[in-house]
């Protein structure tokens, strides 16, 4: 794992008492709202429908257990209890109050975290594979290139004021599980005709009021180039990006209204100026950061474990969660073991004190320390011995957080909605919890196989609707809630936008008509491997409007 | 003009408030003062402004009301949500209270 350096301590030892003084003078009066709104933005500190809310950054989703027993003693003493984890690899407080927040921010720091990145029109902290590490299909590790990035923005003077905020996100895989594709720009790490090891870069990505799937803007960058290649994207974006209209600013605008054709060539005259200067990566300092990420000292094991195969046999709630939420991993005898935080009927992305602490415990004991977040609001143990996999299978299942779902209909994105956010239209938590309760019979939930379900409580789609295989959108009906569905959308390396199936469905109205839809795809597929997506790209929206709108 | 009360969050604390009879800042919606013409308006955010400027709320706005049997209603679904707190129970059967209001 990454750990500071001197100037990283600095730096956020400086921010966090810039932040303390600030929030000093505005509780003194030398600072408006106005003055003091955008400075608590740059530290991740929000004014939401009840209370201040403090997003917390975990840079590429990787933190071990001292970071996690500090987000749960945060979450008890100065929240109420429980944090929720966000569709940005990040956690959430929502009720902290203002004069806590610089202690907050100082015990973070204890720990080498911070909030920094996690708000206002920056670069924001670059999100990745959760897997990264321990994937099978994996080509490099991704959090090498993420820690260079961040290293590049945290302090870049050029971008610290973007027309709006810029979301990057890095796979090392061949199968896209961070949803580059919707990111403003998105790396793939691919490996040439020659062997040569690089990045495909994807440009103009993003959801929101208007989703649009990144274009690739060059198909292979050798790594020396990364930098130089994103200064030259920023630039161009931060020098001729509309600033008029906040909802025409986002880069995916600037590469519709100009196309890709020519932002390739501006991009490419500016990194042609650049492409040899300062910003060239040295392979020393690329060593110097991949030392962070070696690979912890895995034994040499069978592939196979006696233990585990006989306990999977005797325990059959073990066995439904091996079935859906165990990974094979890069090692043999290891296993991937993602922890859901979508149990039946709960809030999706919620977590307690208490359980950050089992998770915790657990990392250390069974996963050398590492936990990640992943950008669909679950934890991972990413380097687990099949041998031990029970042992941490009873862990959870005693903390409440052994729900075998992942990747299942109950397993969705779900943004905090009207609950808590003050710009939503309408409420995603409850909606999700009657989905989460209709849908609760396991063996339904893998009859209906993959099936990515996300809501979003407005049109920002901070819950990933317009990537959901189905997604949900709550709207604003004369003052009602009101929920639009979209179908066929896909977060993954085959990245599409949903369509809109039809007129939108009244709130105690919508999850009859997802159990509608999901119905029409039980009554249509080929057979029982084809899954819903499938079904859908093969059928189109017919059926699935016929009757729902029947 | 319809009835209209007097919102915003508490600097400290965050949490919603509503602007009394007495121009003391209530959490109780039902405690709000409403007023039905202009300048019982403009008296309200004359107060809110005040408020605002010694450091005890932030970002006040009117909302719009109705009175029925049981007092004080809010017409919109944000704002009853903003009156009883999140709808939802929440941290996964934290020791967290589900419809309070941020601590002061």
């Amino acid at each position: 794992m990454y750990r500071y350096d001197e100037f990283d301590y600095d730096f956020v030892q400086q921010r966090v008492a810039q932040f303390g003084d600030q929030v000093e003078r505005r509780i003194e009066g030398d600072l408006t709202e106005d003055q003091f709104k955008p400075l608590r933005l740059m530290n991740g500190l929000y004014l939401q429908l009840h209370a201040y809310m403090l997003r917390v950054a975990i840079p590429y989703g990787t933190f071990n257990s001292v970071q996690m027993r500090k987000l749960a003693h945060i979450a008890r003493k100065y929240d109420r209890g429980y944090g929720h984890f966000t569709t940005r690899q990040n956690i959430q407080y929502n009720w902290p109050v203002l004069k806590d927040v610089p202690t907050i921010l100082k015990e973070l720091a204890e720990v080498e975290m911070h909030a920094i990145q996690t708000s206002g029109n920056c670069i924001r902290n670059t999100t990745s594979d959760q897997y990264a590490g321990a994937a099978a299909d994996e080509i490099e590790d991704p959090r090498v290139y993420c820690e260079i990035i961040r290293q590049w923005s945290s302090l870049h003077p050029e971008f610290t004021f973007l027309p709006r905020k810029f979301k990057v996100a890095v796979t090392g895989a061949t199968t896209d599980r961070a949803a580059i594709r919707v990111h403003d720009i998105g790396l793939a790490i691919v490996k040439n005709d020659d062997g040569d090891v690089g990045f495909e870069v994807h440009v103009g990505g993003g959801q929101g009021r208007t989703p649009m799937i990144g274009k690739v803007v060059r198909e292979f960058l050798p790594k020396e180039h990364l930098l130089s290649y994103l200064e030259a994207i920023l630039r161009v974006y931060n020098q001729i990006g509309r600033r008029d209209n906040k909802y025409k600013a986002r880069i995916k605008i600037l590469v519709h209204e100009t196309g890709i054709d020519e932002i390739r060539r501006l991009v490419e005259e500016e990194w042609n100026r650049i492409k040899d200067t300062a910003l060239n990566l040295p392979l020393e300092e690329v060593d110097r950061i991949n030392n962070y990420f070696a690979p912890p000292t895995f034994e040499t094991l069978d592939a196979t474990s006696r233990s585990f195969e006989v306990k999977r046999f005797e325990d059959r709630s073990f066995a439904t969660w091996v079935r859906a939420n165990v990974v094979a991993h890069k090692k043999l005898g290891y296993a991937i073991a993602n922890i859901s935080l979508k149990p039946e009927g709960e809030a999706p992305g919620d977590i307690t004190d208490d359980q950050m602490e089992v998770v915790a415990d657990l990392a250390e004991k069974y996963s050398f320390d590492e936990i990640r977040a992943t950008h669909e609001q679950n934890l991972v143990l990413p380097h687990v011995k099949l041998d031990d996999l029970y042992d941490v299978f009873l862990g959870l299942q005693e903390a409440g957080l052994a729900t075998g779902n992942l990747g299942l209909i109950s397993d969705m994105i779900v943004c905090p909605g009207l609950d808590y956010c003050a710009l939503a239209n309408a409420r995603s938590i409850p909606v999700a919890q009657a989905i989460s309760k209709r849908f609760a019979d396991i063996e339904r939930q893998y009859d209906i196989g993959e099936l990515k379900l996300k809501i979003s409580g407005c049109i920002n789609a901070c819950g990933h609707h317009h990537v959901g295989h189905i997604g949900i959108l709550g709207v604003d009906r004369k003052g009602e809630e009101y929920y639009q569905i979209t179908l066929g959308g896909n977060a993954n390396e085959n990245a599409a936008i949903g369509k809109i199936i039809g007129p939108s469905f009244a709130y105690d109205k919508i999850v009859d008509a997802v159990e509608t839809v999901v119905n029409t795809y039980l009554e249509i597929r080929d057979s029982a491997e084809e899954s819903f997506l499938d079904a859908y790209n093969r059928v189109g929206m017919s059926p699935f409007k016929e009757r729902l709108y029947a | 003009m319809s009835l209209q009360i007097m919102t915003a969050n508490r600097l400290l604390g965050g949490g919603v408030v509503y602007l009394g009879e007495n121009q003391e800042w209530t959490d109780h919606f039902t405690s709000a003062k409403a007023v039905e013409d202009k300048d019982g308006a403009a008296a309200l955010l004359v107060e809110a402004e005040k408020a605002e400027a010694n450091q005890i709320i932030v970002g006040p706005y009117l909302i719009k009301v109705e009175r029925n049997e049981a007092g004080l209603q809010p017409l919109s679904v944000k704002e009853g949500i903003r009156a009883k707190g999140p709808t939802v129970e929440y941290g996964h059967g934290s020791k967290a209270n589900s419809h309070g209001q941020a601590k002061e």
